[in-house]
């Protein structure tokens, strides 16, 4: 008789947000990374190295010495910079994926003011005029690039995601024209800032890490303790609301892009004047679309993403190691770090939910 | 096959959403030739209950037998294999096709689309139960009791011998819930076994055999209908006795506050919404405002707040003070600024009255973020604020932080509607103030409404439940299709009178 009534083999089931206790839940985003290094193995053994030794020179190579350490946190800043300037867009959940482009739009003003006023500053100094006037050049050009999309989404309704990834593309190519075209120094390539138009280093590394731990503090009030941050969430919320309460909507939209591609264009100029100190068109690098995943890992956290990002810094500076010393190719770096990220992100549906398995024998229950 | 035995029974049925038993240890059983109305307040667990008869949900205990033999019921399919049908409270109908064509729609066993035998079946079906449907007419062209109508030969069409309808009559007129009574009464002289699920007791004692009351996801017990009497009913329910009478006392210095003269509006797809209506509102008064669902009640409030546009026609308050206030074509900040005392507890509470995600406080602040020079949020006035509503409305709440998304229907709209009373408004616009709350805050916003017209304030109250408008307004409104087709005086006017006014404007008949 009771063979007849079966249950699906899997199901899902809701959590409550209390169900599981703070342990359990690290527990699940630490087994996520647990299991993500044991399926990195498999691609490690498919080119014939030891996974042990690889993660070991991973480790090694991201922490392994000051040097290294620098350079790890080289990589974190732009990271940690960028997820902070999308963090006012995602809470209002306006899709901006254009940071890349505003990132470059900013170092693209940068350079520009770097070279029309070096012969200006002349001397082997980092000078602050200089600098200044370049991160404001760095600032005004990210935050267009990101209000060009604003308007039209507050005017026209236009698809944010659609809008900001194309944006990048044009930027991206402007710059490839200056780049072999009317900047060029040398084979396709533009020159080295003057020592004026560089930042200087604190304990190491350019002072960029000091400006974005400032903004981790800046973007913090702004987002929990302003009227504008007030704005920004009840939008995110729902926008339906926020004209219900008398917000001119359009208008917050539009304030917050240029903001946030102001802070993107920071990030710009800080890559440029700080790491690289020329323009390339790929200065960004990626790190516009990394720094999502550093924002929605943290939850929009202005100081958890401080974590996240200095963990994807070791990940990538790692991951370079290994690349130079075992010459393993980049592919496998790139799985290993993009297993590591799909596994994170994933862990976050099973804190929400839970499986349950066909019951055997009126035995057997939840399983994680 | 025994004749006595049950056409479906539940036995300890459980169903759980994480913490939330939502049906705990349920047994019920379905007679043919009976109609059984399932009674519970908002949240009792009657909706989850039945969406395992119709395989949307699976039950984590219990059994589910079917004339004597358990069977499983794995989705819908199986539902239907059993011959169960479900009329769920959305239509879930292709609005360009027509009546045949959404009821033949996802039947496999034919290998070739015959629409005139469906028509001809269709006919058939309505004519044996009397129902008043052309299987031609396209969806669109319906009125929502034809789709009703529709949805249940659908189900009717795959041999369904259990029918289960979820709130049938919500969006029906008296006159349209008389006719879908008289279809089920037909139904059952022809030997099924139907459910009605409902919180309406006028109808339980008109329409069913047997009522089965479900309280807080428990079974509290099955009576037979003419052995009970609704205060009965009500007190199991609820769980204790409750008075189901609503004061109405009379404001004597009533005075005009909101003039309202030919608005005329137009949706996005330029479709006229509202028709030249015009009324007054007058502190010290209910004015209730009836029609059936989608007549134009959202846009004639959110006009008045200024959220919606006017192409036509003007809105004039007049404060205590003196004077005269035009309201077209302002923003709802230029309103408030105007020093215009208007509050608006919209119908979508989470989505356009309040911020889910935020806390009580944080909603609180909905309405006063502006306020200081300094670019910084001030959060002691609405935490003050929050405090105040939470005690004297007596939210259940972990926490003033706690986000109000997470509270339960009547909590969130009992927050909603703090917010609004406290700026002592000189007008006071509901829409559906009590959907989906249990009959206790059901009974405090009434009285929060009586209180608010008893200190002056003209009180706009859209709502749904014709019998609770003539006991509370003092006026009722009747829109149809957008326009005025009446004033009646709630004191004096009927049920039927109304619900006439909400099919006809000027006496025609409108499609």
């Amino acid at each position: 008789m009771d063979d007849q009534i079966k249950s699906p083999l899997l199901r899902l089931d809701k959590r409550s947000k209390d169900s599981l206790g703070p342990v359990s839940v690290w527990g699940i985003r630490l087994g996520s990374i647990v299991f993500a290094l044991l399926l990195g193995c498999i691609a490690i053994l498919l080119t014939g190295n030891s996974p042990i030794k690889a993660y070991g020179t991973m480790i090694n190579g991201a922490l392994g010495s000051a040097v290294y350490r620098q350079q790890t946190v080289k990589k974190a800043i732009p990271l940690l910079g960028c997820a902070l300037a999308i963090a006012p867009c995602f809470k209002m959940r306006f899709w901006n994926i254009g940071a890349e482009g505003q990132i470059t739009a900013g170092a693209l003003a940068a350079t520009f003011v770097a070279r029309l006023l070096s012969s200006s500053f002349p001397g082997d100094k980092p000078s602050l005029p200089l600098l200044l006037l370049m991160a404001l050049a760095a600032l005004l050009l990210g935050g267009l690039w990101g209000l060009i999309p604003g308007f039209f989404k507050a005017k026209w309704n236009t698809n944010e995601t659609l809008f900001t990834l194309m944006m990048n593309y044009i930027i991206i190519g402007v710059v490839a024209w200056l780049q072999a075209g009317p900047w060029e120094a040398r084979q396709g390539r533009i020159a080295q800032f003057a020592p004026a138009a560089q930042l200087p280093k604190v304990a190491g590394v350019h002072c960029g890490w000091i400006i974005v731990l400032a903004l981790v503090i800046l973007v913090h009030v702004y987002m929990k303790h302003t009227k504008h941050g007030y704005e920004i969430a009840v939008i995110g919320d729902s926008m339906r609301t926020a004209q219900y309460a008398g917000m001119n909507v359009g208008r917050i939209m539009m304030r917050t892009m240029f903001l946030s591609g102001a802070i993107s264009g920071l990030v710009g100029f800080i890559i440029c004047a700080g790491a690289n100190h020329t323009l390339a068109k790929e200065i960004a690098g990626g790190v516009g679309f990394t720094s999502i995943t550093v924002a929605w890992l943290s939850q929009l956290n202005a100081f958890a993403m401080i974590a996240i990002s200095l963990l994807l810094g070791v990940l990538s500076k790692g991951a370079d190691t290994l690349q130079t010393v075992m010459n393993v190719p980049v592919a496998i770096s790139d799985i290993i770090t993009g297993l590591l990220l799909f596994c994170m992100l994933g862990s976050e549906f099973f804190i929400n939910y839970r499986i349950i398995l066909r019951k055997k024998n009126g035995k057997g229950g939840a399983a994680q | 096959m025994e004749k006595n035995c049950y056409a479906i029974e539940l036995r300890g049925i459980t169903k759980r959403f994480g913490p939330v038993v939502a049906n705990d240890g349920i047994d019920l059983g379905l007679r043919r030739g009976e109609i059984l109305a399932l009674l519970g307040e908002n949240g009792s667990g009657k909706t989850t209950l039945m969406n395992m008869l119709a395989g949307i949900y699976l039950p984590d205990e219990g059994q589910i037998l079917a004339d004597g033999r358990p069977i499983s019921i794995r989705s819908p399919r199986d539902s239907f294999a059993h011959g169960i049908g479900m009329i769920h409270q959305h239509y879930k109908l292709v609005d360009v096709f027509t009546a045949a064509e959404n009821v033949v729609l996802g039947l496999e066993d034919e290998k070739k689309l015959d629409l005139k035998k469906a028509n001809a079946k269709v006919r058939e079906i309505c004519g044996r139960y009397g129902f008043e449907i052309d299987p031609e007419k396209k969806v669109y062209d319906m009125s929502v009791s034809e789709k009703q109508t529709v949805e249940i030969v659908k189900v009717l069409y795959r041999g369904a011998e259990i029918l289960i309808l979820d709130e049938p009559t919500a969006v029906l007129t008296p006159q349209e819930t008389e006719r879908l009574f008289a279809v089920l009464r037909n139904m059952r002289e022809d030997g099924k076994a139907i459910v009605i699920i409902t919180h309406k007791l006028n109808e339980v004692m008109a329409i069913s055999d047997q009522v089965a009351v479900l309280r807080k996801g428990r079974y509290i017990g099955t009576v037979n209908t003419a052995e009970t009497d609704p205060q009965a009913l009500t007190d199991m329910m609820v769980g204790r006795s409750v008075s189901l009478n609503i004061d109405r006392p009379l404001y004597e210095k009533q005075v005009e506050r909101l003039c309202v003269r030919d608005l005329t509006v137009y949706d996005h797809e330029h479709v006229k919404k509202l028709d030249a209506v015009s009324f007054t509102a007058k502190g010290g008064e209910i004015l209730g405002v009836a029609g059936i669902a989608g007549s134009g009640q959202r846009e004639l409030l959110e006009a008045i707040a200024g959220l919606y546009p006017v192409a036509e026609g003007s809105i004039s308050y007049l404060p205590p003070e003196g004077g005269k206030r035009e309201l077209v074509g302002q923003t709802p900040m230029q309103i408030r600024k105007q020093g215009v005392s208007l509050a608006f507890i919209p119908e979508d509470r989470l989505g356009m009255g309040l911020v889910g995600s935020m806390g009580m406080t944080g909603n609180m602040m909905l309405r006063s973020w502006r306020k200081g020079r300094l670019p910084f949020v001030r959060r002691r006035e609405p935490q003050a604020l929050a405090q105040k509503v939470f005690t004297d409305l007596e939210v259940v709440t972990p926490g003033l932080e706690f986000p109000v998304r997470k509270l339960s229907g009547g909590n969130v709209q009992k927050v909603l509607v703090g917010r609004e009373i406290a700026t002592s408004p000189n007008v006071l616009m509901t829409a559906y103030a009590v959907r989906g709350l249990d009959i206790n805050t059901s009974y405090t916003i009434y009285n929060l409404m009586t209180e608010q017209k008893m200190q002056g304030t003209a009180v706009i109250f859209v709502g749904e439940d014709l019998d609770v408008l003539l006991e509370l307004c003092d006026r009722i409104l009747v829109l149809c299709g957008g326009r005025v087709s009446g004033v009646v005086d709630a004191r004096t006017a009927t049920k039927e009178e109304i619900g006439l006014l909400m099919t006809r404007v000027g006496g025609k008949e409108e499609a």
